[in-house]
């Protein structure tokens, strides 16, 4: 049975009174990876980034609706996200951007542990060490970067910054990820082991990533909401979506007729 | 490609598999049901093995639809993927036609047998032959054992067109046996059938591997 972890209820969110998405009633699959897709401007990067209270921090953004974490870390299991601390929201559904966002100044090791430096968590030692190599590990850099925990990681490529971006974000255990076209900066050899770090990470966080590229949408996702115009079109899974979509904007936009 | 890629292609392999293993057993089993005389065994293969066939047959189509749309295979992969499409859709014919084997034997088994059915068996053995060495390359990718099985059609033609002739002397000398040699010209022209359909696949499997698209078998009329 489909375990949902997060659900969104009549969501709608604009920027300067220009509504970008409307009424949308979305939930999330546990453990599974849900791709957002559509063409630009349809919405999808506001989508997202409502799910973690970023879009309010926009000048003249409004949000109304209301979304829902289920989580074993919250005291009722439970939590509206509106009515709930923001800084407590996104240390649960962590956020990773376009292009990798590493802090210059820190070493590879503070940037994996930097969710505890800023919120001013203090570590032991042998407690930080561990997160360090635990979630440089889940992000699949830890071979790459071991002998050099003590460099910055502004030496390191773009997509191994990117993927000490996501270390970053699953240092702090969040529930969700959210992944905001992370790949679009990136060669085609390290978006594919981005997308395989995907796959691969749905076991320990439920992934939800905003995608332009159709491709991507299919290789990684288990289920896919296609957004257009601010409406949910249509949300299934993807092995039913690419095959045989039921709305006619979705099977256009799958074959390039709307982009 | 990605894992799930991955994955799925060795869950599609593992799927054609399975059918190849029924498909060879449902000829397996009608030879053994002429040697031991054993109708049980034809009708498993009407009424079971046929449906598991296009079971499969139907889940296989539906992953290789997914493969395709959502992984857009290239070069090896996608003539895997592809071959195999064919390959499913050969199954479900090769087990349409036993079926229909079957069939036609069980109307045939309380009968005494004419000596042109005598055949029968040997040449259900040399097909059966054909379609576990079609198989077999295809697993293995084994070309030169996919050459091998379309040289080996014409030894499956050649027991047709022996049976043929002995029927037509059979019907000429007694019209009464009309009926019953054209029930086993139905047989065999099914069991041929059978291994057109074996030197497809083993055409396919040289297409996987090469690259390139043989015909191995004169077209017929």
């Amino acid at each position: 049975m489909i375990n949902n972890i997060l659900k969104v209820e009549n969501l709608s969110a604009s920027y300067d009174d220009k509504v970008i998405i409307q009424n949308i009633n979305l939930e999330f699959p546990k453990n599974k990876v849900t791709a957002i897709m559509g063409p630009s401007g349809c919405g999808k990067t506001t989508l997202l980034r409502c799910l973690n209270r970023m879009h309010e921090l926009t000048p003249n953004a409004k949000v109304s609706g209301k979304i829902f974490l289920e989580s074993a870390y919250l005291n009722d299991n439970f939590m509206e996200l509106n009515s709930t601390d923001p800084i407590l929201v996104r240390r649960r559904i962590g956020m990773v951007f376009q292009r990798p966002n590493i802090f210059p100044n820190l070493t590879i090791y503070q940037n994996v542990l930097a969710g505890y430096l800023l919120n001013g968590i203090k570590l032991k030692k042998q407690e930080a060490d561990d997160i360090v190599e635990e979630n440089l590990n889940l992000a699949a850099l830890w071979d790459e970067v071991k002998g050099n925990l003590k460099k910055r990681g502004t030496f390191l490529s773009g997509g191994q910054q990117q993927r000490l971006c996501i270390a970053r974000a699953l240092a702090m255990k969040p529930d969700v990820l959210l992944l905001d076209e992370p790949t679009s900066a990136l060669d085609p050899i390290s978006t594919q082991r981005i997308e395989d770090l995907i796959v691969e990470l749905q076991k320990a966080v439920t992934i939800i990533i905003v995608t332009h590229n159709v491709g991507q949408a299919g290789r990684v996702s288990d289920f896919v909401a296609f957004l257009y115009l601010g409406d949910l079109i249509e949300y299934g899974l993807t092995d039913n979506i690419f095959t045989n979509p039921k709305n006619l904007q979705t099977e256009k936009f799958l074959t390039g007729k709307i982009s | 490609m990605t894992h799930i890629f991955q994955e799925r292609q060795s869950i599609l392999n593992d799927n054609i598999i399975e059918e190849a293993t029924i498909v060879e057993q449902m000829i397996e089993k009608i030879i053994n049901a002429l040697i031991n005389k054993d109708t049980n065994l034809l009708q498993e293969i009407i009424d079971i093995d046929e449906a598991k066939v296009n079971s499969l047959v139907i889940g296989i189509n539906e992953m290789i639809i997914q493969l395709i749309a959502r992984f857009q295979p290239e070069a090896g992969d996608l003539r895997s993927i592809m071959m195999i499409y064919k390959i499913n859709a050969d199954f479900e014919r090769i087990a349409k036609k036993s079926s229909k084997i079957a069939k036609s034997i069980l109307l045939l088994m309380d009968e005494p047998p004419l000596k042109p059915f005598q055949d029968v068996p040997q040449m259900l053995e040399a097909t059966l032959s054909m379609l576990k060495d079609s198989i077999t390359s295809f697993a293995t990718n084994n070309v030169q054992l996919a050459y091998d099985v379309c040289e080996r059609d014409d030894i499956v033609d050649k027991y047709r067109s022996h049976i043929s002739r002995e029927l037509l002397i059979v019907m000429i000398e007694d019209s009464s046996l009309i009926q019953k040699s054209q029930s086993i010209e139905r047989i065999t022209r099914n069991i041929e059938r059978i291994a057109d359909h074996a030197t497809n696949i083993a055409e396919d499997v040289i297409y996987i591997v090469e690259g390139e698209f043989i015909k191995t078998k004169k077209s017929k009329s």
